[in-house]
């Protein structure tokens, strides 16, 4: 890299370089200005009254001032959206990486009459939108009678997680070495002891990607909850949030209170996690 | 274990592959199949009627009001299509080859522009539409505040402006899936390369558009494809900043927020519709697959692997 650059600059000479280079950090800086002032203005805007909000939106607020914030937690369904929101998220993506994982192990691990059939059926699903068999589905859960209950969706997100999850974790899978699991059947240990044992602990990191891949869209979704879900008690943070949004139309502080409230968990597991945020999310893009 | 070790090799297989497959079966396959089924029936709200042929399709093309809705609504989604191609994935490429050259703060900016990639549609669709309120919100309250009130404007509020707003809300949205797509694709370009590019020419232009572009090739593929699907199942951004009739007047009536009024009816409840529903369901499918699986193909075809 060093000497790369070096001879780069070299050629160039250092002041076209640093032109360049100057014009790419002002692009990188205007462009980080605008990602980030949306959220800094509904930050500030949660705290503010709404005189403060249409006379000064850009002002710094009074981060003491929780009366917004307090509004939402005492006046509102908020947290029983957000438990909501968990359950349904938590219960796919367990779901998701277990038959995810059990799917992706039988045609990764074994050759077999018809792996590569299963393994297209599974990729069909990768890139069909299933927003578009809504009316089929919708008559599917009428007719198992869980219309209108978490299981629902729990179902759904688990079918439109499979195929991605499937699709990464056979890959990985199938570049596992084969030493350790020979050795452990030549000590004579069953298929499912080393599968458990041996091979699972290997299998974590693509977990972890494929689990970070399905939880962003589950815990955002909006289109199925607004399908199947119609009783308020059992809204998810997206779909409660319409409703919130319809009630306090003039109190501008607490609607931006609730974009924030809303936001805040993903944006600071986000922060926390971001390296693996953005690997999770572009794993099906970036082979 | 029962048996010989390959039987019982083979119940274990089944054992692992069977429920994951028969769940997608019943809830991918099925409902898939399904839609094109339910396209060709009558419906009277949820109880399915008499075989009707093409009866439902003809409806939704060829039928008034529905033809002109039809093709209002799939005009605006080409519209949406190439308008996120330039902003979305043009500016998502210039900004992965800013962010390529690792410059200091390389890091902080492709965290930052990735930030709201990670945000619901429900929230970035409300925090424009509040942004964007003609007198309280905040691009308005900036215009006059910089003495330039005359570009104050009803942005949701006016056909000429409802559809492009939406359009910037949804690239400040995404911009970041298609930057830290490309930028993982530049990083892949082996640095040899790079250097036997540096030898031969000065112009950054011809760097560009002879070696990073058609390098980054797969890259493009999935971006494009992914884009197109996206554009033609367009549905949150809508429903949350103009409502399901794509107000003012059909001016940002898109395929997503027309299919959802034909089969479930719009605010009032009424115009309950699956057949037409499915029918238009049926044809957004063939023809995402269609133009997707072409676009695939096509772009595939030009690929050079390193």
């Amino acid at each position: 890299m060093s000497a790369a650059s070096q001879s780069y600059y070299d050629r160039r000479g250092m002041l076209a370089t640093l032109g360049k280079d100057g014009l790419i950090q002002i692009i990188l800086i205007l462009n980080t200005v605008v990602m980030l002032a949306p959220i800094v203005i509904m930050l500030f805007a949660a705290f503010k009254t709404n005189a403060q909000i249409f006379q000064s939106p850009f002002g710094l607020p009074d981060f003491s001032n929780f009366a917004n914030i307090t509004k939402i937690w005492s006046q509102t369904n908020f947290l029983r959206y957000l438990l909501n929101s968990v359950i349904v998220t938590g219960a796919s993506i367990v779901v998701i990486l277990t038959l995810g994982t059990m799917a992706a192990y039988a045609v990764g691990r074994y050759k077999f009459r018809g792996s590569s059939f299963v393994l297209m059926f599974f990729l069909a699903g990768l890139t069909l939108p299933l927003k578009l068999a809504i009316i089929p589905l919708f008559i599917l859960m009428r007719d198992l009678g869980i219309l209108n209950t978490q299981l629902s969706l729990i179902v759904i997100y688990v079918a439109m997680g499979l195929p991605t999850t499937v699709f990464i974790m056979t890959g990985f899978i199938a570049t596992l070495p084969n030493e350790l699991e020979d050795a452990a059947r030549m000590d004579g240990a069953s298929e499912p002891r080393i599968m458990w044992s041996i091979m699972l602990p290997l299998v974590r990191p693509a977990m972890v990607i494929a689990g970070i891949q399905n939880v962003v869209p589950i815990w955002n979704d909006f289109f199925f909850p607004l399908i199947f879900i119609q009783k308020d008690n059992l809204k998810t943070l997206p779909q409660g949030l319409t409703t919130f949004m319809g009630e306090y139309t003039t109190d501008w502080g607490v609607l931006f209170a609730g974009l924030l409230l809303s936001s805040a968990p993903v944006i600071i597991v986000y922060i926390i996690l971001s390296r693996q945020f953005i690997n999770g999310m572009t794993a099906g893009a970036v082979k | 274990m029962p048996g010989s070790p390959l039987v019982s090799r083979r119940l274990w297989i089944s054992v692992l592959i069977v429920p994951p497959l028969a769940f997608v079966a019943l809830f991918v396959v099925y409902p898939i199949i399904s839609a094109f089924a339910y396209a060709f029936f009558h419906w009277n709200g949820l109880a399915r009627g008499e075989f009707v042929g093409f009866a439902n399709f003809y409806k939704v093309l060829f039928t008034q009001p529905y033809a002109d809705w039809t093709v209002n609504a799939f005009l605006h989604n080409v519209w949406v299509f190439f308008a996120l191609m330039v902003l979305q994935n043009g500016l998502g490429f210039l900004l992965a080859y800013c962010l390529w050259r690792e410059l200091p703060g390389a890091a902080f900016h492709r965290i930052s522009v990735f930030l709201p990639v990670v945000l619901s549609t429900i929230i970035v669709g409300f925090l424009w539409k509040l942004f964007l309120h003609p007198l309280f919100g905040v691009v308005n309250i900036s215009f006059r505040g910089l003495g330039l009130g005359g570009l104050a404007q009803p942005w949701l509020g006016q056909e000429s402006t409802a559809l492009w707003s939406l359009i910037i809300a949804n690239a400040w949205h995404m911009v970041g899936f298609p930057t830290l797509v490309f930028l993982a694709g530049m990083q892949r370009i082996p640095g040899e390369i790079l250097d036997a590019v540096r030898m031969e020419t000065e112009s950054e232009w011809t760097k560009i558009t002879k070696i990073v572009w058609p390098l980054v090739a797969p890259s493009a593929t999935v971006v494009f494809t992914l884009l197109f699907v996206g554009s033609f199942n367009w549905f949150e951004i809508p429903y949350v900043m103009v409502g399901l009739e794509g107000s003012p007047h059909g001016a940002t009536d898109v395929l997503g927020l027309y299919f959802y009024r034909t089969a479930f009816g719009n605010m009032s409840g009424s115009g309950q519709d699956f057949g037409a529903g499915s029918a238009l369901a049926v044809l957004i499918f063939v023809f995402i697959a269609l133009v997707a699986g072409v676009i695939t193909f096509k772009l595939r075809a030009r690929e050079i692997q390193i």
